[in-house]
This record gives C-alpha cells, sequence and structure tokens, in this order.
C-alpha cells in the first residue's frame, strides 16, 4: 500500500485555502501523509484561435505556468513544508474537474479536497459548476468546503 | 464573381455623384487603375492565360496535376490516412503533459477560418450558374485531391518552422524553401523563399483583404441600400487594426468563436433544406452526375462544367497556395506528418462538404430554369450562363437559393458573408505579416509598418472599383501556388521519408493513443 495521498485543488481563492486547511487536520489525523496541491488553468484544446495566438501560445504557457507557481502553488508549498507537512504541487492547464480526477489516480490518492466554487452565473447553470462535476465523476471521494 | 461585385461597387460610387469624396475617389480610382493595369497587365494575362485552344487557365491545371501527383506519390493518403486524421484532432495521439499548447484542432480551425469564406458560398454559386450541377463534381473531385496537396505542405511547414528562445513559432513555405533545399544539396531555395514571399504580401493586400472588404461591403449595400464604401472600410479597418494593432483579443476571439458557429449554421441550414426536399436529392444526384459528363445543355457543355468545378476547388481550398503550411506550424507535436495528417482535413470540409451542400440547395432549389419538355438547363440571353429565377448570380444566387427554403436567410447570409470576410483578413494580415517579417527582420517597427499598410488597404478596398489591382492581387496568391509547388516537387521525398517513418511507428506501437 502505497503512502495515503490527498489531493487539494486551489485556485488562489479564499475556499481553496479552506480546502488546504482541511486536507492538512485530515493529514495530521492520518500521521504519515501526502498531500498534492493542484492548481488548474482552465484551458481546452478545442478553443478557436487567430493565428497570432497560436504562435505565441507556447511562449503564453510558459508564463502561466510560472504565474501559477509564483503566486500561488509555491507560497502554499513552502508554508506547508514549514509546518513539516510532506507535500507536493503540481500546475496543469485543462478541465479542473478532469485534472483533479486524473491527478488524484495518479498518485492514488485517497480522496480530493476542494472549496466551493458558488454556483452562479448562467454558464455555472447550464454546464455544472466544477464542484459539481467533480462530485458527479471523481473515481474517490469528494470532500467540498463551503 | 468578382467582376459581379465590382460593378456593383462601381455602380455604388457613382450614384452618389454630389459626395465630393466620391467622385475623389473615382478619380483616385481611375488613376490607380491605370497605373496597374498598364504596368501589371501582362503579369494578370500570364498566370490567368488559358491553354491554347481552351479557356481553362493553365494555373488551375498546375494545381490539379500536382494535386493528381501527390495524391499518387503518398499512395491516397487522404483515403488511407482520414481515420487517422480524426483520431489526432480529437487529441486521442496528444500527450497530456503537452496541456495548454496549440492542439491539433485548434491548428485546423485557424486554417479553416483563413479558407472558409466567399468561396464557399460566392464561388460555388458561380461554378453551378456557369457549368450547370455536373460542375459540382468535377469539383468535389477537385477537392479530394487537394488534399494530398495540403498534407505535403502542411507536414514540410511544421518540420521546418523556426522556433525561438522565447517559444514562439514561425513557419511556412519560406522556411521549408531555404532549409528543406539546404537539406537536401539543392541551390535556389532562398530565392524561391523571396519570390514567394513578395507574392504573399501581394496576396496578403489583395485577396486576402482588398477583396473581401470589397465583397462584405457589397453585402451590406444590398441589404440597407447603396451608401459610400469609405465608411464600410474605415469602420473594418478600425475593427481589424483594433485586433492586430491595438491587440484586442476580445474581438478576434469574438470572430474565432461566431466564425465555425455560422458555418455550421450554414451547413445545418442546407441539410434542412436538402432534408425538406429529400425527395429530389437523388434527382439532383442524377443532375450532378449526368451533368458532370454530358453538360446537359449548359455553355461550354462537358468541358464547361468540368473548368468551372476545378477552378472553384482551387480558389477556395488554397491547397497548393502555400497558406496553410503558414497557419499550420504553429501545432505543437513531435511529429511534422500528424499535421500534414490534420490538413488535409480542411480541403475536405471546404470543398467536399460546405461546397457541395451550397451546390446541392442551389439544384434542388429550382432557382436555375430548366426547358421541361428537354430536361436540359435554359442559358441567358447572353449564352454564357444558365438562366436564374430572378437573373441573380454569385452570392445572390445562394442567397436566393437558401431563401426558397427559408425567406429570413439571406439576412443570415449577409452576416455570415461579413463575419468570414473578417476571420479571412484576420488569417491572410498573418500570413502577409510572416511574409514581410521574412523580408525584412523580425522587429515592433517592421511589424507594425506592415499593420498599417495592411489596414489602410482596407479602406481602399472596401472604397474603391479597383478592377485591375484586385486582378493584380488574385493573381499574387496563384503565383504564390507556382513557386510552392515547384518547392513541393523538390520536397516530396523528405515528406514520404517523414510519412513511412510515422505509420510504421504506429503499426509496431511505438506510437501509441494517450488516452484509452
Amino acid at each position: 500500500m502505497t503512502k495515503a495521498t490527498i489531493v487539494v485543488g486551489l485556485d488562489g481563492s479564499k475556499a481553496g485555502a479552506r480546502a488546504l486547511a482541511f486536507a492538512k487536520r485530515q493529514a495530521k489525523g492520518i500521521g504519515d501523509c501526502t498531500i498534492a496541491i493542484c492548481y488548474v488553468i482552465e484551458w481546452s484544446p478545442f478553443s478557436f484561435q487567430t493565428p497570432e495566438e497560436n504562435e505565441q501560445r507556447h511562449k503564453r504557457r510558459e508564463e502561466e505556468l510560472k504565474m501559477a507557481h509564483e503566486r500561488v502553488l509555491n507560497p502554499a508549498v513552502d508554508q506547508a513544508k514549514a509546518e513539516g507537512f510532506d507535500i507536493v504541487g503540481v500546475v496543469k492547464h485543462g478541465d479542473a474537474a478532469d485534472i483533479l480526477d486524473a491527478t488524484a489516480k495518479a498518485h492514488g490518492a485517497m480522496q480530493i479536497v476542494v472549496g466551493r466554487v458558488g454556483a452562479r452565473g448562467l454558464k455555472e447553470r447550464v454546464f455544472g459548476g466544477v464542484t459539481g462535476r467533480l462530485a458527479a465523476s471523481a473515481s474517490v471521494p469528494v470532500t467540498i468546503i463551503p | 464573381m468578382k467582376r459581379f461585385l465590382g460593378t456593383g461597387l462601381a455602380a455604388t460610387a457613382l450614384s452618389l455623384p454630389t459626395l465630393a469624396a466620391a467622385q475623389e475617389a473615382v478619380s483616385f480610382d481611375q488613376k490607380v487603375n491605370d497605373i496597374f493595369s498598364s504596368s501589371t497587365g501582362w503579369f494578370v494575362n500570364l498566370i490567368f492565360m488559358s491553354l491554347p485552344g481552351t479557356n481553362f487557365p493553365w494555373i488551375v491545371l498546375w494545381l490539379v496535376v500536382a494535386a493528381s501527383i501527390f495524391t499518387i506519390y503518398f499512395g491516397f493518403i487522404q483515403f488511407k490516412a482520414f481515420g487517422h486524421a480524426i483520431s489526432l484532432v480529437k487529441g486521442d495521439y496528444s500527450d497530456p503533459n503537452d496541456a495548454g499548447e496549440v492542439s491539433h484542432f485548434q491548428a485546423l480551425t485557424t486554417a479553416l477560418s483563413g479558407t472558409v469564406g466567399l468561396g464557399n458560398i460566392a464561388g460555388v454559386a458561380v461554378a453551378v450558374g456557369i457549368g450547370g450541377p455536373g460542375a459540382t463534381f468535377w469539383m468535389v473531385l477537385a477537392g479530394l485531391l487537394g488534399m494530398a496537396s495540403k498534407f505535403t505542405e502542411c507536414t514540410l511547414g511544421v518540420k521546418y518552422r523556426n522556433e525561438y528562445p522565447d517559444g514562439t513559432v514561425s513557419g511556412g513555405p519560406m522556411y521549408y524553401m531555404t532549409k528543406g533545399f539546404k537539406e537536401r544539396g539543392l541551390p535556389g531555395g532562398k530565392v524561391l523563399a523571396v519570390i514567394f514571399a513578395i507574392f504573399t504580401i501581394g496576396g496578403a493586400l489583395g485577396g486576402g483583404n482588398m477583396f473581401q472588404a470589397n465583397q462584405a461591403h457589397a453585402q451590406i449595400t444590398n441589404i440597407v441600400g447603396d451608401f459610400s464604401g469609405v465608411i464600410t472600410g474605415v469602420i473594418f479597418a478600425a475593427v481589424v487594426f483594433a485586433v492586430i494593432v491595438g491587440g484586442i483579443k476580445s474581438i478576434a476571439s469574438v470572430t474565432e468563436k461566431v466564425v465555425p458557429f455560422m458555418g455550421i449554421m450554414y451547413v445545418l441550414a442546407a441539410l434542412v433544406i436538402l432534408i425538406m426536399n429529400a425527395g429530389q436529392i437523388g434527382w439532383a444526384f442524377g443532375q450532378i452526375f449526368e451533368g458532370a459528363f454530358t453538360g446537359l445543355g449548359v455553355a461550354g457543355g462537358f468541358v464547361g462544367a468540368l473548368i468551372q468545378g476545378f477552378k472553384r476547388a482551387a480558389f477556395s481550398n488554397e491547397a497548393g497556395v502555400g497558406s496553410a503550411a503558414i497557419a499550420h506550424s504553429a501545432v505543437k507535436t513531435k511529429e511534422p506528418v500528424t499535421e500534414g495528417v490534420v490538413s488535409l482535413l480542411e480541403p475536405f470540409i471546404d470543398t467536399v462538404v460546405i461546397c457541395t451542400m451550397t451546390a446541392l440547395v442551389i439544384t434542388i432549389s429550382g432557382v436555375l430554369v430548366m426547358d421541361p419538355a428537354t430536361g436540359t438547363f435554359v442559358l441567358n440571353e447572353a449564352g454564357t450562363a444558365i438562366k436564374t429565377v430572378d437573373g441573380s448570380s454569385g452570392v445572390g444566387l445562394t442567397s436566393s437559393a437558401f431563401a426558397a427554403g427559408f425567406s429570413w436567410f439571406p439576412y443570415v447570409l449577409a452576416l455570415a458573408v461579413i463575419l468570414f470576410a473578417f476571420s479571412t483578413m484576420i488569417s491572410w494580415s498573418y500570413y502577409g505579416l510572416k511574409a514581410w517579417t521574412y523580408l525584412f527582420g523580425e522587429g515592433k517597427t517592421t511589424e507594425l509598418v506592415f499593420k498599417l499598410i495592411f489596414c489602410f488597404f482596407i479602406i481602399v478596398g472596401a472604397a474603391a472599383q479597383l478592377g485591375a489591382v484586385i486582378d493584380f492581387s488574385d493573381a499574387m496568391i496563384f503565383a504564390m501556388a507556382v513557386v510552392n509547388i515547384t518547392a513541393l516537387y523538390f520536397l516530396m521525398p523528405i515528406v514520404k521519408r517523414e510519412m513511412n517513418s510515422y505509420f510504421e511507428r504506429i503499426k509496431s506501437g511505438a506510437i501509441v493513443k494517450h488516452n484509452n
């Protein structure tokens, strides 16, 4: 049996921070537990782009990754490390629900913890929020932090 | 089509004689026309020259012969790799670690937004109006063959693109001409590249800009009545300026989302009309096949149908022109062949699907006048085209054919034409820019100079009746094909090597799908 892992979805919001705090409490309870923080940059391979956007895409992607690491992921990882947690961080492009579940699978995680993203607006009503879709499709238990 | 619209524009300009600006524009046009006709007429005549004893332009034969050679040389790649192309576009072979990079789907749709446009709506109507339904058969055949040309140029485009330290990429025929020729130890690559780049700039300003602005203005005047083209030109130029100079991404991304939607809506509307007339579909196909070989009494008979079909396919999907190689080269892939395979879907969607839909709707709608006694088409008074119910041709013919199914459709069509024109301009501004920076070097100032010239030409194109200038720019686009296909003949062994290696690795399981 591999080490217990909890995947946490982080998006720079307060709900995300609460999710991480919850995961830390869980990890403490378990004892020997890895926390995998996952930051998802929303992106679809099926969007439409101009030739110029395509040309710049690789550069933009690097910038997006750098920004996510600098602003959100690295501070969270550093702090958790200082607190004595075993922690890893990843930044990925794609659909948040898919990526979180894929990360959980990759780490053989026991659960996914996410902050609730308020289901507002027409888009959320039509397509469903990230948390809703994750809860509906995930392969491991999902904890949604209000 | 071009002349038909040109005449409309002349009428626009002449109907406003009280406006000093319009008068100035006319005299300005006249001057530009004269200078252009006298200095470039020979070039236009050379490119569009007919083969002796026919009215078949040699440039069309050049494109069709090249497409046939590539089809045979690559072993009917367009049929063998069709399923694989769809699998690639779906992302089955994309590495999840590359998420966030340009996908095959994005490269394909970007290239498509440059080609799907007026050719599919107006060009097909011209072909069917002159060559009869039989022209559709030849158009589809030319479209199927053109898929092999796209495969060749786009594979090379990705293989020889430039990747810069900052992560941006530049690709296209200029790069495969120089690098590919060098690799094969052939001389003249640089010369070809420079000539190609010059033609590309001409094509971008003409066919990819003035011609589009011109047609969009003609569509707007059809709906709201005549007004000065300067207004349309300035508005279009301002919007294009905001996108390509101002970097206002939101306008571009709105268009990039609306254009595919328009394309899908166009095909759906055509399908609904076909379903409503399901009983006649068999008859329409009968007309297409019979007309392809007999002409069914149209001007020029069977040869007339063939010429029109080939011509429109070549003009619509740009296979062999080299423009697509620029658009496709931004994709993220380790295998250049994958993008070549994906690109062969482009002429299929553009010509085989969308153009055929237009042709079927025109045939079924009954806007072409037929003699009920003989079952052949009735020619117009001049004897140059098939008589239509309301005397329309070009976009007008497509519009009235669709109106037979949905009375409101002409409004949607007008909007589609304007948006297609806009997205084609954005695409060609990029192709032109790549050629420009190839010649004059990359840099903010040189790029800005080209972008400003591009915006200025939008106003010129919309405002003026510049038949000679537009003829010249059209000739430029096809001159691109002369240079590009010459290079493709020399470089096709490289593509074959890449292709064989790639498909062997697919077979042996060295390349596998990522999502199962």
